[in-house]
C-alpha cells in the first residue's frame, strides 16, 4: 500500500494538470489554445500549471512563430510520459483495492 | 471519499485522452441520408441506361453527362448534408465544429478520396470504365479507415466493407451501379443508422 501511495504524483494532483498530461499522452504536440479550448480554462490559469509542469521537467515548451503570430507548443517528455503512466497505474491500483 | 476522487481522475483523464483526439459530432443521420440520395441516383440512372437501351453510351452522348452530373449531385447533397448536421450536432453537445480533431479528420479523409477521385478521373479518360465503380469505393473506404482514428470506431467498420465491396466488385464488371447502390446506398443507411441510436437517440 505504501508504495503505491509513493507512486501517486504530487505534480499531477490538480484537475488541469491531468488534463494538460492527458491530451500530451496522446498528441504529438498541442498550442495553447488548443489545450485552452480543451481545458475549458483561463489563459493565466493554464499558464500557471504549464510552468509547474515545465518545472517538473514534464513537459517541454516550443515558441515559435507562424507568420507574425508567436505560438507556443507544448510536448510531454519522456519523463513526463513516464511519471504520469505511473500515476494512472498507482491511481488504478488504489481503486482495485478499495 | 478518496477512492472516488480517483475513479473521477481517471474517467477525467480518459474523457480527456478521447476528447482531444476525436471528433464526435459525426452525425448518423448524414449517413442515413447520404445512402438515400445514392439510391434515388441510382434509380434515376437505372431509369436513364434502361430507356436509352438501344443505343450505345458513349462518353459524348447526354445520357452520358446525365449519369455523371447524378454522380455529382449525390456527392454535393450528401456533403452539404453532412456539414449542416454535424455542426447541429456539435452546438448540441458544445463542441467546435472547426478544432484540431475535426481538421485531422478531414486531413486524413481526403487524402485517399482525392487521390481516388484523380485515379477514377484518369480511368475515365483513358478508358477503363468498368474499373472506375470499384475504384471509387476501394479509396472511399480507405478514406473512411484513415479517418476512423479521429472519430467513432464504427467508421472503420465501414472503411473495411467498402474496401471488400469494391474487391468484389472488380471480378464483377458491369455490375458496377449495383455495387454503389450496396455500398454508397445501403452501407451508408445501416451504418448511419447504427451510430445514429449508438450515440445520438439519447442525448
Amino acid at each position: 500500500m505504501k508504495n503505491i501511495i509513493q507512486n501517486i504524483n504530487k505534480a499531477f494532483d490538480h484537475r488541469i494538470r491531468l488534463g494538460i498530461m492527458s491530451i500530451l499522452m496522446v498528441n504529438e504536440s498541442a498550442d495553447f489554445n488548443m489545450l485552452k479550448e480543451l481545458l475549458g480554462v483561463t489563459d493565466g490559469n493554464l499558464a500557471s500549471h504549464t510552468k509547474a509542469l515545465e518545472a517538473e521537467n514534464y513537459i517541454m515548451i516550443e515558441k515559435q512563430f507562424i507568420g507574425k503570430k508567436p505560438n507556443t507548443r507544448y510536448i510531454a517528455t519522456k519523463d513526463g510520459k513516464k511519471a504520469f503512466r505511473e500515476h494512472i497505474e498507482a491511481l488504478e491500483k488504489l481503486i482495485q483495492k478499495s | 471519499m478518496e477512492a472516488n476522487k480517483n475513479l473521477q481522475d481517471i474517467e477525467y483523464i480518459k474523457n480527456m485522452m478521447n476528447k482531444s483526439t476525436q471528433f464526435i459530432s459525426l452525425s448518423g443521420m448524414a449517413g442515413v441520408l447520404a445512402g438515400v440520395y445514392a439510391l434515388v441516383g441510382a434509380f434515376y440512372v437505372n431509369f436513364l441506361i434502361e430507356s436509352h437501351a438501344y443505343e450505345y453510351i458513349t462518353l459524348e452522348s447526354t445520357t452520358f453527362r446525365l449519369i455523371v452530373a447524378t454522380a455529382f449531385i449525390v456527392l454535393f447533397l450528401s456533403l452539404i448534408t453532412a456539414y449542416i448536421l454535424t455542426v447541429r450536432k456539435a452546438k448540441k453537445m458544445g463542441e467546435k465544429v472547426w478544432n484540431p480533431s475535426s481538421r485531422r479528420l478531414v486531413m486524413n479523409f481526403a487524402i485517399p478520396l482525392f487521390t481516388g477521385g484523380i485515379f477514377a478521373l484518369l480511368l475515365l479518360k483513358n478508358g477503363h470504365y468498368g474499373l472506375i465503380s470499384p475504384v471509387v469505393l476501394i479509396f472511399y473506404g480507405l478514406a473512411c479507415v484513415n479517418a476512423s482514428k479521429y472519430t467513432f470506431r464504427d467508421v472503420r467498420y465501414l472503411g473495411i466493407t467498402e474496401i471488400i465491396l469494391g474487391l468484389i466488385a472488380i471480378e464483377f464488371s458491369g455490375y458496377g451501379l449495383h455495387f454503389w447502390v450496396v455500398g454508397f446506398g445501403i452501407c451508408h443507411i445501416f451504418y448511419g443508422a447504427f451510430m445514429y441510436f449508438k450515440y445520438e437517440r439519447n442525448s
